[in-house]
């Protein structure tokens, strides 16, 4: 198991210089040029040289490549173009709060999906029904319109939430349990959207793992041996189901990661993808870079997690092997 | 994996509600789309603002006019935007996943075909492109190109790919052991002729259920896009611009992003259940009734 890990994790940090490596020379293929940009278009010429000179961009591309690389792995990740703030402080100020929504939506959506889920592969045809129509609604719901809707109720309508930031401008000033209040109401609304669709996507595979498990063997003599129905369900064919689940949560950490950059910028959550989006938008690239860089690792990392947890809870998965229907 | 039963008939998928309900509301979505011109005067037709802006769904203006769903900041038709964004969202939508099925077949038809150095890399850099977390991909190349419908096509395209190709390189792995394709094989047909004539037709039906799911998560990820101006840009309507555009009078006329977001996500609805219904017809383990 240790080796599969080890494997794993090297595969993990060939997908992270990947992508580093492939954002890198996307950037420089693409038209634009960040110096005009930063200088903006009433420079002169001279200006602009001189900018160019200081970002390296005169240089050869090999080398401009294995410059930043080599500044990239040792954590010097420039500054930024757009505000001049040193690009490392901004992620690292960034991050937990990505990770914070992330985790919590991941850890909610996940139990209330499986029970949601395992309801339906149990309950009536008409339950089961009324469910699949929830869950594929919620599934099918773009995250930033579902924000904006829970927006307009929520704070314009019954002006209970606030809409904005992760916390109030006077959180300073708060102490105690009125700080974690004011947390907890202003990660309310972007905590509900992104575990609102996470339901539906994970309530919809729980029901379809469990009822693959169903006409299982093992699950026919456990009803011949006169086990209750609950006790067949909870032993014999949930626990079985939630091992291809388990993998399930390493291939959504991508999705999840997707959707929480259109949270993010919805609800101006001070995370690594509202990050993303600004830079974006300005053409930041030593931001885009690392912020790109730093979402691939945590990606990575959910997943070779995911995978331990997996191989833990099934030893037939220590081999790699991808996860039916999981796509 | 591997042997599928025959699929049923289209008749009998049709006794699926799903199926029926999804079809329905595609071939609406698609009709709206084709005939706006005749339902709809084109929004970009810039008349009377103050009189038309910010009317309530189901109102008429000082000169007459009908607004089914009401007008925007500018006086515009949502209704009109909503029909002629349809053709831009449902347009976008079918191209992209058609460019990522035509990259995947290849891609998995070949990884499952020759299953010696050239299988191992590609899967490798299928598998390598699947961890890539894909909407900071499309920001990042929206952002490094001018952002046009076109793009978005061709970046959703480039980056949904990968399921395509896991699922054809299963299948075809599979039929290859199949005795059919020994035959075939025997008979003297030789490499790339057994897996365009002989594999390929019999592992299409399971891209074509990844193909539906993937148009409901393409008009998804345009419209995600065109929400943060990286996509289709103003005025020309997409679904997702159409809900930014709506973002800021949320308070005064909420229906201006309320519509478009309701039309994409029954689409997105439609189509993941009918693919779920085609699946189930094709994967009877997953069907309740057999229980």
């Amino acid at each position: 198991m240790l080796r599969t890990l080890v494997r794993r994790a090297l595969t993990g940090l060939a997908v992270i210089l990947g992508v580093v490596t492939l954002m890198f020379f996307l950037i420089r293929v693409a038209p634009g040029d960040p110096a005009l940009l930063l200088v903006g278009p009433t420079a002169t010429s001279e200006q602009v040289t001189a900018q160019r000179d200081a970002l390296g961009l005169d240089r050869p591309l090999h080398e401009q490549y294995a410059a930043w690389l080599s500044r990239f792995l040792r954590g010097d990740w420039g500054s930024s173009i757009a505000t001049g703030r040193p690009v490392r402080a901004m992620i690292s100020a960034a991050w937990p709060a990505t990770v914070s929504l992330v985790g919590l939506s991941l850890v909610l959506s996940y139990l209330i999906g499986i029970v949601v889920g395992a309801i339906q592969a149990t309950g009536s045809g008409r339950l089961d029904t009324t469910l699949s129509i929830v869950t594929v609604t919620l599934f099918a719901l773009p995250g930033y319109w579902l924000g904006l809707m829970l927006v307009m109720v929520f704070t314009y309508w019954a002006r209970a939430l606030p809409a904005f930031g992760a916390a109030g401008l006077d959180a300073d000033f708060l102490t105690g349990w009125d700080q974690v209040a004011d947390r907890l109401r202003h990660l309310a609304l972007p905590l509900t959207t992104l575990t609102l669709i996470g339901i539906g996507g994970t309530a919809r595979f729980v029901r379809g793992a469990m009822l693959d498990v169903r006409n299982a063997p093992h699950v026919a003599i456990a009803r011949a041996k006169g086990l209750s129905p609950v006790r067949v369900t909870v032993r014999h064919v949930l626990r079985n189901a939630l091992i291809p689940v388990l993998t399930l949560l390493g291939l959504s950490l991508p999705a999840l990661f997707s959707g929480a950059v259109f949270i993010e910028a919805i609800f101006a959550w001070p995370g690594v993808g509202r990050i993303m989006v600004q830079a974006v938008g300005a053409r930041d690239y030593p931001v885009i870079m690392a912020a790109t860089a730093v979402s691939a690792t945590l990606v990575v990392l959910g997943n070779v997690l995911a995978e331990a947890l997996a191989a833990w809870a099934d030893p037939r998965l220590r081999v790699s092997q991808p996860p039916r229907g999981a796509a | 994996m591997g042997a599928r039963p025959a699929p049923g008939g289209a008749s009998s998928l049709f006794h699926d509600a799903r199926a029926r309900f999804g079809f329905g509301v595609l071939v609406l979505a698609i009709f709206l789309a084709l005939l706006a011109p005749l339902l709809a005067v084109d929004p970009s037709v810039q008349r009377d603002i103050v009189a038309t802006r910010f009317l309530a769904p189901l109102s008429t203006d000082l000169h007459g006019t009908f607004h089914l769903l009401g007008t925007d900041r500018f006086g515009r038709d949502v209704w009109a935007r909503l029909v002629f964004g349809a053709r831009v969202s449902l347009g976008v939508g079918l191209l992209a996943v058609l460019l990522s099925v035509a990259i995947g077949l290849a891609v998995g038809a070949a990884a499952g075909f020759w299953q010696g150095r050239v299988g191992l890399v590609l899967l490798a850099f299928t598998d390598f492109a699947l961890a890539l977390p894909r909407v900071v991909l499309l920001l990042l190349l929206a952002s490094l190109w001018q952002p046009s419908a076109a793009l978005v096509i061709i970046v959703l395209g480039l980056t949904g790919w990968m399921t395509i190709a896991r699922l054809v390189h299963g299948e075809v792995r599979a039929l290859s052991a199949r005795p059919f394709v020994e035959s075939a094989v025997a008979l003297g047909v030789q490499g790339p002729r057994v897996l365009v004539r002989h594999i390929l037709p019999n592992a299409l039906t399971p891209v074509i259920v990844a193909a539906a799911l993937g148009v409901g998560n393409a008009i998804m990820l345009e419209a995600g896009l065109s929400f943060l101006g990286l996509g289709v840009q103003p005025p020309t309507p997409s679904w997702g611009n159409l809900i930014a555009s709506g973002r800021d009078t949320l308070v005064n006329a909420p229906w201006v992003a309320t519509a478009p977001g309701v039309a994409l996500v029954l689409v997105v609805v439609a189509a993941t259940l009918l693919g779920d219904a085609v699946r189930d017809r094709l994967d009877p383990a997953q069907r309740r009734v057999s229980g």
